[in-house]
């Protein structure tokens, strides 16, 4: 394990979707600024959006939807837990950053007369803005990345954020999952874009990697952020999806909904109004699953064959293009048969929920010098091109930081206990595998943590995670790349007792299923209208504590309030 | 205490005489995203190393001579 040692200005930790565009951001508010991109894959085809993407969530284009409809729809959608200043940062920069995109290369659906071709798959307004060509996505970033000089390392992950006097950044540390040397970068400013944690519950079919999320996206910034005193916000509305079974890819009904398909119940009828992922959505499909209307399917089968084929093409060309033949393989054809569709195990994820680092409209985080991005910060329901956008403000942000920022000073302790903590696993020849740590650690989140949720199960979980952390310290590393798996199953142990202490805390049910309470069904907004933010307290335990909501910039009537609370289909006697 | 080998199938099959590793190619190992891919340094050909395979295709879809097949993994398959 050699040492190598750097110094830059930013560093950006994540080359997914948010990093690259924080880089090319920070690099163009200031080129006199040393800008490097770090990610422990490839930053040509790493992320969330590794092959693609087939579409915009969440666009609020001038003519279809206004930033206040847009705030307004994610506020309801999030049972109100919202900073709404945040919010609106994200919906008022995102025509704009639409525009940019669209100079840079990337192809947009258009209408005859070219107008964005917009369509609507929300409760109550249009925002998704389909991608056909989508998949071209991260050769675009990639060619930013070059033209604005952006510095990249591959294939080094990041372990531990290092702090100064303040508790400012001064550096990030990490090492090579190939030759294992250690890494110390000094630096004035860090921006996290490390994704969603998607790999903390085990997916029904046993295996490891078939998660929803890049399965690199295991929530080591979470752990990171924590470990450097940051808060990070609302961690029990968790992340759960409406997924293809086994495949547990999307399957994917804001693409298909638009043409006529939809979520239906084993009589092929339609059982929820709207296709947006939202908590109330997913307990709609939770109820159906166990109230014996079960399996769910993505219905398609009565769709012109025409129609079908454009489907296909979008589906099987962009994000996860194995789909097709997923569905080749189990004799799965939209024309014949309707594809059954599960739920996923829990995540951590603010692009389809609200779990994460906190961060205020400017990126920032509770610690200085720190910034996050994407699926990995707070920002409600921001998808993809909400990590666009909040890429750009912390680029922009760290750089004019960095210009009034002196170097801090390193902490040698830090650095030498972290190399000690890395070099560890490699250092044993005996003792449990990385992978016997983290399936463990895994299933048990399946097992207690999984909503609904329920106090007396928290309790055991929290105790058996203690006993596999306890276990963890006999883990052993015969390699560089054993030994990303075994520091990745750290994170993992972290991100699960956060999910628990979190989940706790909130002694009430709220965001549907991901926060369904068995102990406290009632949503309580008397008590509980609130954020929860979660810390690393004084004496190294995790403290969770309440958050009060920030004002309201737009105003939520008492009608709009219950919208989502509205999703499922309503039948009359006469129709029954 | 002893560690056990478990064998498995590999989800990611290399055409060995389509690969062109040998000429310096890592095109495949280099996009993985979670770096299962290797060269074979006797062979000189690319082979899946461990079976952590998230079944995404840029190996297959990168590859410049069209040797890389994925297929989605017998668990989920």
């Amino acid at each position: 394990m050699k040492r190598i040692d750097m110094e830059f200005d930013i560093v950006v930790i994540g080359g997914g979707t948010g990093g690259p565009m924080a880089a090319v951001k920070a690099k163009q508010q200031n080129p006199q600024l040393k800008v490097l991109l770090i990610d422990k894959a490839h930053v040509k085809r790493s992320g969330a959006i590794s092959m693609g993407m087939d579409g915009l969530n969440n666009a609020v284009i001038p003519g279809h939807a206004t930033p206040e409809q847009y705030v307004k729809e994610i506020t309801i959608a999030n049972d109100g837990i919202v900073d709404q200043e945040a919010v609106m940062a994200y919906a008022a920069n995102s025509f704009d950053m639409i525009q940019e995109l669209d100079r840079w290369g990337v192809k947009f659906e258009k209408d005859e007369t070219g107008d964005y071709a917009v369509r609507k798959v929300h409760h109550l307004g249009s925002y998704v803005l389909p991608m056909p060509e989508g998949h071209h996505m991260k050769k675009i970033l990639y060619r930013q990345l070059k033209r604005a000089r952006v510095e990249i390392t591959n294939r080094v992950v990041v372990t531990r954020l290092l702090t100064g006097a303040d508790g400012e950044i001064t550096g990030v540390m990490g090492f090579d999952c190939r030759t294992a040397d250690f890494y110390v970068i000094r630096c004035k400013a860090a921006v996290l874009s490390t994704g969603a944690a998607g790999r903390i519950g085990l997916p029904a079919s046993g295996y490891l990697m078939g998660t929803y999320e890049n399965p690199t996206n295991c929530g080591d910034g979470h752990a990171m952020a924590y470990h450097a005193g940051a808060d990070l916000a609302n961690l029990e509305c968790f992340q759960i999806n409406p997924l293809i079974k086994d495949y547990n890819g999307p399957a994917c009904a804001y693409v298909t909904g638009p043409f006529g398909g939809f979520t239906a119940n084993s009589k092929g009828e339609r059982f929820i109004e709207c296709d947006y992922w939202s908590g109330q959505m997913m307990m709609e499909f939770y109820n159906e699953l166990q109230g014996g209307n079960g399996p769910v399917f993505l219905k398609l089968d009565h769709l012109a064959a025409e129609t079908i084929s454009e489907i296909e093409h979008i589906l099987h060309t962009n994000e996860r293009p194995s789909r097709g033949r997923f569905h080749e393989k189990r004799g799965n054809d939209y024309r014949k048969q309707m594809v059954e569709m599960h739920i996923s195990e829990i995540g951590f994820c603010s692009g389809h929920s609200a779990s994460g680092i906190w961060t205020n409209a400017r990126g920032e985080t509770s610690v200085k010098g720190l910034y996050a991005a994407g699926d990995c910060a707070s920002v409600p329901h921001n998808y993809m091109l909400g990590a666009f956008v909040y890429g750009r403000l912390c680029g922009q942000n760290a750089a004019d930081y960095c210009g009034g920022a002196a170097k801090g000073c390193i902490d040698d302790g830090a650095i030498a206990a972290e190399e000690a903590r890395i070099g560890a696993p490699l250092a044993r020849s005996e003792g449990l595998t990385p992978f016997q740590i983290e399936y463990k650690t895994r299933r048990l989140v399946n097992d207690y943590l999984q909503p609904p949720k329920i106090t007396r199960k928290y309790e055991i979980g929290l105790r058996r995670f203690d006993e596999v952390r306890e276990d963890a310290t006999a883990m052993m590393a015969t390699n560089p790349h054993e030994l990303m798996r075994a520091m990745e199953a750290l994170s993992i142990l972290d991100c699960a007792e956060m999910a628990a202490r979190a989940s706790m805390f909130r002694t009430e049910s709220r965001w549907g299923l991901y926060h369904y309470n068995i102990d406290h069904p009632e949503r309580d907004d008397e008590n509980w209208f609130c954020h929860t933010l979660l810390s690393r307290d004084a004496d190294g335990r995790m403290s969770v504590r309440k958050k009060a909501i920030e004002p309201y910039i737009v105003p939520i009537d008492e009608e709009e309030r219950t919208a989502y609370q509205r999703l499922r289909v309503e039948r009359s006697a006469a129709a029954a | 205490m002893s560690i056990a080998t478990t064998l498995t199938q590999a989800p990611v099959v290399v055409d060995e005489s389509k690969c062109i590793a040998e000429k310096g190619c890592t095109v495949c190992v280099d996009v993985c995203p979670l770096d299962v891919l290797a060269i074979d340094m006797l062979k000189k050909k690319a082979f899946m190393k461990y079976d952590e395979c998230w079944y995404c295709l840029p190996c297959e879809t990168d590859c410049p001579t069209d040797a890389v097949k994925v297929s989605i993994p017998y668990l989920l398959r």
